[in-house]
């Protein structure tokens, strides 16, 4: 029959259903595919915190979320406008999320009295007219597949199984997309098991049949290219970003990579990738607590390994006396605080902006570390290997703040060569000329007077035997010391080695309008939904201005003179004004804040009608 | 010339190692423990016995934690990290991975070691990390000025028990073999013979060496340890263990240890000193048995080495995955790694 085609600039499609039916795995392969077929795409699985919760329930949906588009797609959407539910519960908590007039596709074989009970439904949605407003697909895949698969001698139980294949291919149909590129994964994926590979092929493709020859469906979308530069691209989520951006620097700093990590949500996948690159001489040591993590860190850097740590904000907190300590020793250290919503155990599974104040001051004494922020999950390879670059010129350890919106998200990254990163080289002390020829004039805290930072000697220099550790020491000799003027000295001498890495910072520039009303200041996870309201108000007409911080400690050189040249400075955050609080405080100017604290990513929407309020002058 | 050299183009200037002396190990600065505190005569022992070991200087490294031992990094002229309170093992284990031709050693007390440092410490026994680990127990925390330490013995009054102790103390010995280490001793600081004896064994370890040193406070617990010291006392009250030799003590060598199912038991020997238990140092129950002596006021305290058995270390066992797998598969293409599996290409 004659099928018609619309086409649209980005389209946001939710795959969702029971834990265990395969939403992550289709969800990945429709992301990859849009990112193949040109498309920008941003991505954000939703799962419950369970490993495997009780089948059919509420608490039991696991979602994957594809935003895509033809032009640049910054967020995961606001609105869902095409929703695939696998089963009863899957509908009716994504039910709230979904744009007016939504397509939903239903599998009605979810639906049944027991599903319709544990979805606390009095009567079955997709034959009470309730879904009246949406564009509603109900179909029976698993009979539909058990016809399909009636020679391969399967159990009904498996069977059921290929349905997540099925609606991706009625996706792939949807959005008249090729399936070479999900069916190359199944090849690789199912090679040893010829009868998953070969039902899982067959249901792409009859999801596919079913849109192209079946009467339900009348008309098909086409999103059309983005403008991407030329380039390798591949879709990943932040916490890969991370440990790649950890090896990259390891690399072009010559330096073997150390992670000392604990398991922790949503954190963990760092230490994942990096226990599987022994091929890449990655040290790993899955430590007994998450103070050993970042002391055993602590001791690699010593010895001379680039080292990290990574964790989530409860671990975060347990590493806190520790950070004091790298302070101290002048190492560097790259300590990655994948934010989760808190306190305590907090939502393990859910993003927060909290932590940007205990990652500046959250340590006893004055003991500055500098502080990034990933804006992205491609940023996370960027941030992490800047970080890296200062730790080890600066002898520092720095923070890298990202969250769980950035680490299980994803987005297509245009992967870098390894040549075109800037290489760095560690300043030893048996590279500097005089202590090379006479090791006895080096002492542990001589400092290079342009960066402060101190020379590093490693155990194996013969030499340079020295002995430090967290004690207050002299300056120069580092020998101990509690001479109060050399305390106030040195203190102020880590304090001013910080601020000095503000040198080696880019400028920011500013966004929009360069001086007037209203400036917007954002950092971290937040920078997509900012950047869509930005653009939409801006293209309405509206004066606007905006900068993004990737660096939070020290602030980039030139952040007060353009809040100076700013009426109104307004901080959106995924916390209670943290950024607002440090904005005020260092520039004396009032800052107004808009403050989500839902365990959710901020929306394109939300900051939207906030600068509108704004923008007409009304009280948020 | 460590591996890691090597890769960054270093040139050594090394002592040669056959000319190293006791005084390149000391440091200038003056040794600040008490006078009749113990550690001075570890501290001693240990400038004596690194010259001997046939390692160059630069690549022994002392960690320590916090406390009154955990100063000994200060006064080795090695490399030396005196980190915090609890953590010398973590800090040590990332020492040993980010450079196993690294010779390291750990300074630490019954407080830190036991306490704060419990954790640490039976993870890196457990992982049999090549790192030794000398315990300075005085059964006390001395540098925080006289509170009861996990090793306080029942009944002591101190700052923080006025009353006494209620808890049991730990048997570091029980603790170490309970946790799977690969080598155990007990030694004392006021016996020089026993010290550099079990100092020495300690070195020639691979894996964890744990040693425990009844080491003197002469301000908090002067004195606990004099039965085991003082010439009237020491026949009766202590056994030296040896491997391969009966458990055999007392004064007039009338005494020795044997078995009663498990558990120890001291028997007179005076009129038949024939078949007797020799000890086994390669058995790890029977280390377990007779460590255990030391709760028991009838029985000797025993010292010596309890176990010495091989197994592989950690930072062994982790840097021949790494090899393994690059001899077999070549090192790894950074490139190749950033692009991934499942990437595409615009034009």
């Amino acid at each position: 029959m004659e099928k018609h085609f619309e086409v649209v600039d980005d389209v946001t499609v939710r795959f969702a259903g029971d834990s265990g039916d395969g939403m992550q795995i289709v969800g990945t392969q429709f992301s990859n595919s849009a990112g193949a077929a040109g498309n920008d795409v941003n991505t954000f699985p939703d799962y419950p915190s369970e490993i495997r919760a009780p089948e059919g329930t509420l608490y039991g949906v696991s979602a994957y979320q594809v935003h895509f588009g033809s032009k640049t797609v910054n967020t995961i959407g606001d609105k869902i406008d095409v929703l695939f539910a696998m089963n009863a519960a899957s509908l009716k908590v994504n039910l709230k999320n979904l744009n007016e007039g939504s397509i939903i596709v239903a599998n009605s074989a979810g639906f049944n009295d027991k599903d319709l009970k544990l979805a606390e439904y009095d009567s079955n949605p997709l034959e009470d007219g309730s879904l009246a407003e949406y564009e509603l697909y109900s179909i029976d895949i698993p009979s539909i597949m058990k016809d399909e698969l009636q020679d391969l001698n399967m159990t009904l139980k498996h069977i059921d199984r290929t349905k997540n294949f099925f609606a991706l291919g009625l996706a792939y149909w949807l959005f008249d997309r090729p399936m070479e590129f999900t069916i190359s994964w199944l090849k690789k994926k199912f090679g040893k098991n010829p009868i998953s590979l070969e039902s899982n092929i067959r249901a792409l493709h009859r999801g596919y049949r079913y849109g192209l020859e079946g009467e339900q469906f009348k008309r098909y979308f086409k999103v059309p290219k983005a403008d991407l530069a030329p380039g390798i691209y591949r879709n990943i989520t932040g916490n890969e970003a991370t440990a790649l951006g950890l090896v990259a620097a390891s690399k072009n700093c010559g330096l073997p990579l150390y992670l000392g990590s604990y398991p922790i949500t949503p954190a963990t996948e760092i230490l994942h990738y990096l226990s599987g690159y022994r091929q890449y001489n990655v040290r790993v040591l899955q430590a007994e607590d998450e103070i050993a993590g970042i002391t055993s860190a602590i001791g690699a850097s010593y010895a001379g390994n680039l080292a990290a740590t990574s964790t989530s904000g409860p671990g975060f907190a347990l590493k806190v006396e520790a950070m004091g300590l790298a302070v101290m020793m002048e190492l560097p250290l790259v300590i990655i605080d994948v934010q989760r919503a808190g306190p305590s155990t907090g939502m393990p599974t859910k993003p927060e902006q909290g932590d940007l104040l205990m990652a500046i001051y959250g340590r006893h004494g004055e003991s500055p570390i500098p502080v990034f922020a990933a804006k992205s999950p491609a940023d996370c390879f960027d941030i992490t290997y800047e970080a890296a670059q200062i730790a080890i010129k600066y002898m520092t350890p720095v923070i890298v703040l990202t969250d769980g919106y950035l680490a299980q998200g994803t987005e297509p990254w245009k992967v870098p060569q390894l040549k075109d990163l800037p290489l760095f080289k560690p300043q030893f002390a048996n590279s500097i000329p005089e202590f090379a020829e006479n090791p006895e004039s080096y002492k542990p805290y001589i400092r290079n007077p342009e960066t402060l930072a101190r020379y590093w000697a490693i155990p194996g220099m013969p030499g340079f035997e020295n002995q430090i550790g967290g004690l207050e020491k002299q300056d120069g000799t580092g020998v101990v010391s509690q001479d109060p003027m050399n305390h106030q000295k040195i203190v102020e001498l880590r304090a001013q080695k910080v601020e000095n890495i503000a040198k080696d910072l880019p400028l920011l520039e500013i966004e929009g309008e360069q001086e007037g009303d209203l400036l917007i200041i954002g950092w971290g996870s937040t920078y997509g939904a900012i950047k869509v309201a930005f653009n939409r108000l801006r293209n309405l007409g509206h004066k606007l201005s905006f900068v993004h911080l990737r660096y939070l400690n020290p602030f980039p050189a030139n952040l007060e003179e353009i809040i100076s040249k700013f009426d109104r400075v307004f901080v959106p955050e995924m916390n209670l004004g943290q950024l607002q609080f440090l904005l005020q405080g260092k520039f004396l100017k009032p800052v107004i804040g808009y403050h989500k604290i839902q365990g959710k990513p901020m929306s394109a929407i939300e900051v939207e009608n906030a600068l509108l309020k704004l923008l007409n002058n009304e009280e948020l | 010339m460590t591996t890691l050299q090597k890769d960054l183009g270093v040139m050594p200037r090394s002592i040669p190692v056959s000319e190293l002396t006791p005084k390149d190990f000391k440091t200038p600065i003056d040794v600040r423990w008490c006078s009749g505190c113990g550690s001075y005569s570890i501290l001693s022992h240990i400038q004596r016995l690194f010259p001997t070991l046939g390692i160059p200087k630069e690549n022994y490294v002392f960690v320590s934690g916090i406390g009154c031992s955990s100063r000994f990094p200060y006064y080795m002229d090695v490399y030396g990290f005196h980190s915090l309170h609890g953590r010398a093992l973590p800090v040590a284990s990332g020492m040993k991975i980010a450079n196993p031709e690294l010779s390291v050693w750990v300074a630490t007390g019954d407080g830190d070691g036991m306490a704060i440092g419990g954790k640490g410490l039976i993870h890196a026994i457990r992982r049999n990390m090549d790192i030794k680990v000398l315990m300075f127990n005085n059964e006390i925390y001395s540098l925080t000025k006289g509170q009861a330490s996990p090793t306080s013995p029942t009944g002591l009054k101190t700052k923080s028990t006025p009353f006494g102790v209620i808890e049991r103390p730990f048997n570091p010995v029980q603790l170490a073999l309970g946790s799977g280490a690969t080598f155990v001793a007990r030694t004392m600081d006021r016996d020089p013979k026993h010290l550099a004896y079990i100092l020495q064994r300690a070195a020639h370890h691979k894996g964890i060496a744990f040693v425990e040193v009844y080491t003197n406070c002469a301000v908090y617990t002067d004195g606990i340890f004099q039965t085991f010291t003082d010439k009237q006392t020491k026949d009766e009250s202590t056994i030296f263990i040896e491997d391969n030799k009966p458990m055999i003590y007392g004064k007039n060598k009338d005494k020795a240890i044997t078995l009663n199912g498990l558990s120890p038991q001291s028997i007179d020997i005076s009129n038949d000193g024939e078949n007797l238990l020799k000890y086994n140092e390669k058995d790890p129950m029977l280390a377990y048995s007779i460590g255990g002596m030391s709760f028991d006021e009838d029985l000797p305290r025993p010292f010596g080495v309890f176990l010495d058995i091989e197994r592989s270390t950690y930072d062994e066992g982790l840097h021949s995955q790494i090899n393994n797998i690059i001899s077999e598969k070549g090192e790894g293409d950074v490139d190749t790694l950033l692009r991934g599996d499942d990437y595409w290409e615009i034009n």
